[in-house]
């Protein structure tokens, strides 16, 4: 048997404290696992954000001409990064849009709280060099966590 | 750890291995894929065996691998009185599955055209991030598809009566209710219909090579009668429609499983009872993902069938583009299953499995009945794919169930950072490959070295009887999202 090499062990987010996020090599073999993080929670969630839509495109060829409103709410942070994940992968597709530029406001008053802008542009085959599509946002391996920084493991089913 | 094998290619974990386990394990594979199986399976469907309401054993098929929830290659059938239904059973991609169409060209008639079709087909279906349909539905039409699957397509002309029949359940599952989809499923999904997607799913032109027949009897029931002779492979699902659905449910599930005290291992095996009104919403909005998946390769075949018609300048009908068959390979459906003597009605997860039942099932076909339901494996782009047969030995062993494919071994990471898009396309077009591809670093995750050796795998289900080989193809032509 081969070792998975997450399955069980600690995880080890200082290793990756200069990155904005990083995407892992061993950690989820048919799918895109990454580590992102931030000084504050709504930079980590524009960073796990940043790090989805670079999956399917390089965002430095994306421009800003559409925008999206989105309000969220969940009482538990882990779930409340899915829903925010979740919900890009559906304007994504529902409205053809490749987001690069997120600005994010969450308050925590019992539950989370978060309204946002998600910035970009519609999907241009000529201009845009696309990569693999995100079908989805997974609880696999999930974790948000605040040491120095404030830190996440995300796992997207390609 | 406690892993034996039981009787050849089938290993076997006891209920001792894990707290909560119902159920042993059984992984099939040969000693060289077990040796080199990921660890994550054993836990994940060692995971699965503690579900409630599991039946004899929770399964990993030889070419499974780590997921999330159930591995892929993951069986567990659930009784629908007292067991679950879960999400993460099913996968994202509902009804991911394969379809193979044949031809009555061979390799030499095609050769000449290999390009020209590639360019045609390609520009026929939809590939990749954001693309859009030739059929635009209304709401209305849209939820037909949800209840009617290709049965649809063909009533609107974009296929053949004997397409239905050589679909797994003739393209269309019962039980579909548009009313337990989401809103953002209907506007996800809307667009789609007719779209190859993105990852790993592809559309690929192959020959079954005429010394790689293995079981003459079934390559004639299935039309393989002309030396190397062309056939289409599609590999896909039901896009971001099925997507949704899975989204939806599995935040629904996180509360179910509190409401009805079911632990899990894992929030990715969220589920509940398949007869709660959770169970039922989720299995009724499935469906609908399920028809839309069958409907969606329905299109993508209509227009393949095109595409052949406007390069070889005759009828569909005259270049013999009949279906071969359509199996679903991520999905939950209640069969009928033997238990201990008695016929029980089961809910059956397949996650990246493919259903393959012998020649007795009253579900094969009766144009297929004297050989057995046709099982898709599809491969790796760079090596073969291969049709098998179902074997009623399956029904005993596996809940008549089988491989689906090659099975990852590597990342996609891990796979981009060995191989460039680019050096990958000439090197398959020097071995005869042609490619068309919407990404060329989707292009590397699918590298060959990231799979599996697929010959290894559809020998071990054939060694263990869950199904029999029929012929390797060979790809000539690939197009990828």
């Amino acid at each position: 048997m081969r070792r998975s090499v997450f399955s069980g062990g600690a995880f080890f987010y200082d290793r990756y404290i200069m990155w904005k996020y990083k995407f892992l090599e061993d950690v989820a073999i048919a799918d895109v696992a990454f580590v992102a993080q931030g000084k504050s929670l709504e930079e980590l969630f524009a960073n796990c954000a940043t790090a989805a839509f670079e999956v399917m495109v390089d965002t430095k060829q994306v421009a800003i001409r559409q925008k999206r409103n989105i309000r969220l709410e969940n009482d538990k942070v882990e779930e409340l990064l899915v829903d925010w994940l979740s919900e890009l992968m559906f304007l994504k597709d529902k409205d053809k849009i490749l987001f690069k530029e997120f600005r994010i406001g969450i308050k925590k008053s019992g539950i989370y709280r978060l309204e946002a802008q998600a910035l970009g542009e519609k999907i241009n085959t000529k201009r845009h060099r696309l990569r693999t599509d995100v079908k989805a946002v997974t609880y696999h391996l999930l974790d948000v966590y605040k040491k120095r920084n404030w830190m996440a493991r995300v796992v997207l089913d390609v | 750890m406690q892993i034996k094998e039981i009787e050849e290619g089938i290993w076997e974990i006891p209920i001792t291995h894990k707290e909560g386990m119902i159920v042993p394990a059984r992984i099939i594979g040969s000693d060289k894929l077990i040796k080199e199986m990921d660890e994550g399976v054993i836990n994940q469907i060692t995971n699965v065996a503690t579900l409630p309401g599991i039946k004899k054993y929770a399964f990993c098929m030889p070419d499974g691998h780590w997921g999330y929830g159930f591995p892929i290659g993951g069986v567990a059938a659930f009784s629908t009185d007292v067991g679950v239904i879960s999400p993460g059973g099913i996968g994202f991609d509902i009804n991911c599955g394969v379809r193979l169409i044949k031809t009555n060209l061979s390799h030499k008639d095609v050769k000449p055209y290999v390009d020209k079709l590639m360019d045609v087909i390609f520009g026929l279906v939809p590939a990749g991030i954001g693309s859009k349909g030739f059929i635009k539905p209304n709401l209305k039409e849209f939820e037909q598809v949800m209840c009617q699957g290709a049965a649809w397509c063909v009533k609107k002309g974009h296929g053949w009566m004997g397409d239905l029949e050589r679909t797994e359940e003739n393209g269309c599952i019962e039980g579909a209710n548009p009313d337990k989809v989401s809103s953002k499923a209907f506007s996800r999904g809307l667009e789609q219909l007719g779209t190859l997607g993105s990852g790993n799913h592809y559309l690929e032109l192959q020959i079954a090579q005429t010394e790689k027949i293995y079981y003459p009897e079934a390559a004639e029931a299935f039309g393989i009668n002309i030396p190397n002779q062309v056939f289409v492979m599609v590999h896909c699902g039901s896009r971001g429609f099925g997507h949704q659905i899975a989204t939806d449910y599995l935040k629904t599930f996180g509360s179910a499983v509190v409401k009805y005290g079911i632990r899990t291992n894992d929030r990715e095996l969220a589920c509940a009872p398949f007869k709660s009104v959770e169970g039922q919403d989720y299995y009724q909005a499935m469906v609908c993902a399920a028809n839309m998946a069958f409907a969606n390769r329905q299109l993508i075949t209509h227009r393949i069938r095109e595409g052949f018609s406007v390069v070889f300048k005759k009828k569909p009908e005259d270049l013999g583009m009949d279906l071969i068959y359509d199996v679903a390979h991520n999905i939950a459906k209640i069969e009928k299953h033997r238990i201990d003597g008695k016929d029980e009605n089961l809910i059956v997860h397949r996650k990246g499995a493919t259903r393959s039942f012998g020649p007795s099932r009253p579900e094969v076909p009766q144009i297929y009945r004297s050989v057995g339901q046709p099982v898709i494996a599809g491969g790796s782009m760079e090596t073969s794919s291969y049709l098998l047969v179902g074997m009623d030995r399956a029904l005993e062993l596996t809940f008549g169930s089988s491989l689906h494919g090659a099975g990852r071994t590597m990342s996609r990471m891990q796979a981009k950072r060995k191989v460039r898009g680019t050096d990958l396309r000439q090197s398959m077009e020097q071995k005869g490959i042609s490619i068309r591809a919407v990404s060329m670093s989707g292009l590397a995750e699918e590298a060959g070295i990231a799979y599996k050796d697929i010959s290894e795998v559809v020998d071990i289900v054939e060694r263990v009887g869950l199904s029999r080989k029929v012929v390797q193809l060979k790809p000539i032509g690939n197009i990828k999202g």
